[in-house]
């Protein structure tokens, strides 16, 4: 009793351990369950143009803040010949490029690729506002200023209507002279942002510009868009400054918030920015091994992951093995099937997946029959015991090369992949089987045989199914929910299905007493 | 009906090859034992040094350089039986029952065989194709067992012999292994020998199957078993009970036959006894097992032990379970 409760408990401590880590890396590390997840990537190049006059140069561009719902997998900046640095400043990161002397076009470059995260954790902002600054208005716009404020103020209940009455107000398609002597003659989009945060300020709220990048797929000489944050009831809330929608539009890139400018360019001129975006469709699976490697999570360090591209292979094979091992676990001691060497299958089922299904098992059949046509002449020619399976070995692999060289000259491609099959392996099948077949006749052999095929090939089926491939390699903790199976399994004494067959006459017996 | 209901088998008390495996040898046979069993030339060794009667060994071929001297060993013999001492399931024995002087060898089937094919069949078990994992193996010859006549209408071109149970020291259940043409010789149920329970009361017969159904006569010889009958049946019982002893293996399978002018003999002990004995028995092993694993102290007097089986394990001691079989006869025969 005391053995059978501490297999449980280790049965179950495997079990959490290795769901434990599944549920971690679902959740915690973004792995996608499922195979084909896919996930937009974006990558977008900001191109700064300018004139330099030959003085010394230094070039200031405001980068965008990283927050938790996004990953930037990769930031890059270049411009030839020019020394560059990323600073820190108080509305977040400057990128600055430097040059003591240039002359005539230049252009710098900075490259992000990002994505969102799908279970982003909200981090706590201690973002406050300044006080409003007072705008100073001369005394005809100070008046049209403050009846627009009363206008809208009528119309409004609260700081949020207040903010969004007065930008409809501003926007509406028939303005009337208040507007149009504040908003002046195409006024561009900076000074209404400007003209929106000073009437906001003279109400007494704070409010602050924020430039943001719609991500849209494949799209050139982008500019950024204005957006008024307005800090209302402990938050920051996003205006659109076109339509007074408040929230961030989904494909938004926020890239920069508060008074600093976007770019600064001193000892040069006609300076310009645009941005150019594509879209790429990556596996999420691709995307959260690459976001965890670079951000070293411990789990990730010492994983599969960290291995070269082609050990990652072969264990991508090796990880498949236990997946067989439990099917002939299952087969064997719940089926009760019979097999010729206890994971010989598993050896069949693996080479089955190079040969693919149907070619593998005519490949297999017609290696083993030929293989026991000459085993039996073998047999007559009384040689000893480990000279004849060396023997047997020599005939399977003129019996594959027959194969191979034959198929070739047929044109039948498929068959070449004969090679796959492990060749010790089958001379021992044969071997056995011709054995069996002496001394328990040939339905011995039959039974064995097939029994052997069919559990190669259930064990094949799962071993290739995409979802079982995928669990298995990018989930090895899986390993330890399938040794615990495998414990339980090895509990138990009922009877096998083949035992029920077995015992079959018994059934007519009445039970004693 | 193809497949019994799990429940029902349970409630006749069927033990399965997992139950098998996991409570009876697992649990009762330990590993180091093995090795005794295994090999049976310690066997034999084993028994004679405890008193029991095994077949005589005739001699052991244990290098491959030897086998050329096997001619001048068997020379002197006119019957006798090639057996790898590793072997299991019967694998790899070979019985000639006569040869002339011109090197020729007959089989029981009357298959002739030279002397040369005898020598690579000793050259293969030396080999180890008939030991467990093929390990390099010991070949052992011994004389024929003669067929008691008591079993001559029972028996086509074989010595059939008589498996027993013996659990902790207790014999718990016995059948009779009949060899017929489609067995080959051979006493072996899945090759189509046939399986006579054997009441542990008394000796006699009590069900036979072969192929897992119910047959009523031997399918050769056409004797109906209901007379068949097993003579010095305690005798073959105490040698069974005294394996225990000589072995320490508390789940057994004791193979013996019945010699015509030497009497009960052990000739193979199991550690591994299959489980379609139930089947030949119509009864399960678990109420039985349940019963000695419920007694305390194993008396160390093996004829004690025979008693007590004899005592709980008679078949008109449990009730009905007689009538059940003969029932089923009657009503198959009108059919």
């Amino acid at each position: 009793m005391n053995v059978k409760l501490r297999l449980y408990v280790i049965v179950i401590l495997l079990m959490s351990l290795g769901i434990g880590v599944i549920v971690y890396k679902h959740y915690i590390l973004g792995f996608p369950l499922l195979p084909d997840q896919k996930k937009a990537v974006w990558s977008v190049e900001a191109r700064i143009d300018f004139t330099a006059r030959g003085d010394p140069v230094i070039v200031s561009f405001a980068l965008p803040p990283q927050t938790p719902d996004i990953i930037f997998t990769q930031e890059e900046f270049a411009s030839p010949d020019y020394g560059f640095s990323e600073l820190p400043s108080t509305s977040g990161r400057r990128a600055q490029w430097s040059k003591r002397s240039a002359n005539g076009h230049q252009t710098a470059y900075y490259r992000l690729s990002m994505h969102e995260v799908d279970h982003a954790i909200p981090s706590i902002t201690n973002d406050l506002p300044t006080e409003p600054k007072k705008p100073e208005f001369d005394e005809l716009h100070k008046t049209a200023a403050t009846t627009l404020l009363d206008q809208v103020r009528n119309k409004s209940a609260n700081t949020e209507t207040f903010t969004r009455e007065l930008i409809t107000t501003l926007n509406s398609g028939a303005p009337n002279q208040n507007q149009s002597l504040l908003l002046k003659e195409q006024a561009s989009e900076d000074y209404k942002t400007q003209l929106i945060i000073d009437l906001l300020a003279l109400e007494g709220i704070s409010a602050r510009i924020v430039r943001g990048l719609y991500l849209q797929s494949n799209r050139r000489k982008q500019s950024l868009s204005n957006f008024v944050e307005v800090y209302i009831g402990n938050e920051w809330l996003l205006f659109n400054q076109a339509t007074g929608k408040i929230g961030k539009p989904k494909n938004l890139l926020i890239w920069q918030s508060g008074d600093e400018s976007l770019l600064d360019v001193i000892g040069g001129k006609d300076s310009k920015i645009s941005f150019s975006i594509i879209k790429n469709v990556q596996s999420t699976r691709n995307l959260a091994v690459k976001d965890n490697l670079n951000q070293q999570a411990t789990l990730m360090d010492f994983s599969i992951y960290s291995l070269p591209i082609e050990q990652q292979n072969a264990f991508k094979m090796i990880l498949l093995l236990p997946i067989g091992a439990l099917i002939v676990v299952i087969m064997r001691l719940i089926i009760g099937i019979r097999t010729s060497g206890t994971f010989m299958p598993i050896l069949i089922a693996l080479a089955l997946i190079q040969t693919t299904l149907i070619s593998g098992i005519i490949l297999f059949l017609i290696v083993i029959s030929i293989g026991l046509l000459i085993r039996s002449y073998l047999s007559r020619l009384n040689l000893l015991f480990v000279a004849r399976i060396s023997a047997v070995i020599i005939v399977v692999i003129v019996i594959m090369a027959g194969i191979s060289i034959i198929s070739n000259k047929f044109g039948i491609d498929q068959a070449m992949s004969v090679t796959f099959f492990p060749m010790i392996i089958l001379s021992w099948t044969i071997e056995r089987m011709s054995v069996l077949w002496e001394e328990d006749g040939p339905r011995e052999v039959l039974i064995q045989g097939s029994g052997s095929l069919l559990t190669a090939v259930i064990a094949y089926l799962f071993m290739t199914n995409r979802t079982i491939e995928y669990l298995t390699f990018n989930f090895p903790e899986l390993m330890l929910v399938n040794l615990a199976f495998i414990l339980i399994l090895g509990q138990y004494t009922g009877y096998r299905l083949s035992e029920l067959y077995r015992f079959h006459s018994l059934d007519r017996r009445n039970a004693p007493r | 009906m193809l497949l019994a209901s799990a429940k029902k088998l349970r409630s006749l008390g069927i033990i399965g090859m997992n139950q098998r495996n996991f409570g009876l040898i697992s649990r009762y046979n330990p590993r180091h034992l093995y090795p005794l069993v295994d090999d049976k030339l310690k066997t034999k060794l084993l028994a004679q040094k405890a008193g029991i009667t095994v077949p005589t060994l005739l001699g052991t071929i244990e290098f491959q350089h030897d086998v050329k001297l096997l001619g001048k060993i068997l020379q002197p013999y006119e019957q006798f039986v090639i057996k790898p001492t590793k072997g299991s399931g019967g694998k790899g024995i070979l019985v000639i029952i006569k040869h002339d002087d011109h090197q020729q060898y007959f089989k029981p089937s009357g298959e002739t065989l030279q002397l040369a094919d005898i020598e690579r069949h000793v050259s293969n078990i030396i080999s180890g194709l008939h030991s467990l994992g093929g390990k390099p193996d010991t070949v052992m010859i011994e004389s024929l067992i003669q067929l008691d006549p008591v079993f001559a209408d029972y028996s086509y071109e074989g010595i059939p012999d008589i498996r027993i149970i013996v659990f902790r020291g207790y014999p718990i259940m016995a059948m009779l292994r009949l060899t017929t043409h489609a067995s080959d010789g051979k006493a072996n149920l899945h090759q189509g020998a046939v399986g006579v329970g054997i009441d542990i009361g008394t000796g006699n017969a009590l069900h036979a199957v072969q192929f897992g159904e119910t047959v009523l006569h031997h399918p050769d010889t056409q004797k109906t078993f209901s007379e068949l009958a097993i003579p010095h049946w305690d005798k073959l019982l105490q040698l069974a009970a005294a394996c225990y002893d000589m072995t320490g293996l508390g789940y057994l399978g004791a193979d013996l036959v019945l010699d015509r002018d030497k009497g009960p003999m052990i000739i193979e002990l199991n550690a591994r006894p299959g489980l379609s004995i139930q089947v030949a028995n119509f009864a399960g092993l678990a109420p039985r097992v349940t019963l000695i694993e419920s007694i305390e102290q194993i008396d160390p007097d093996p004829v004690q032990r025979t008693l007590f089986s004899k005592k709980h394990f008679a078949q008109n001691n449990a009730n009905n379970d007689r009538a059940m079989p003969r029932l089923e006869r009657t009503r198959k025969a009108d059919r």
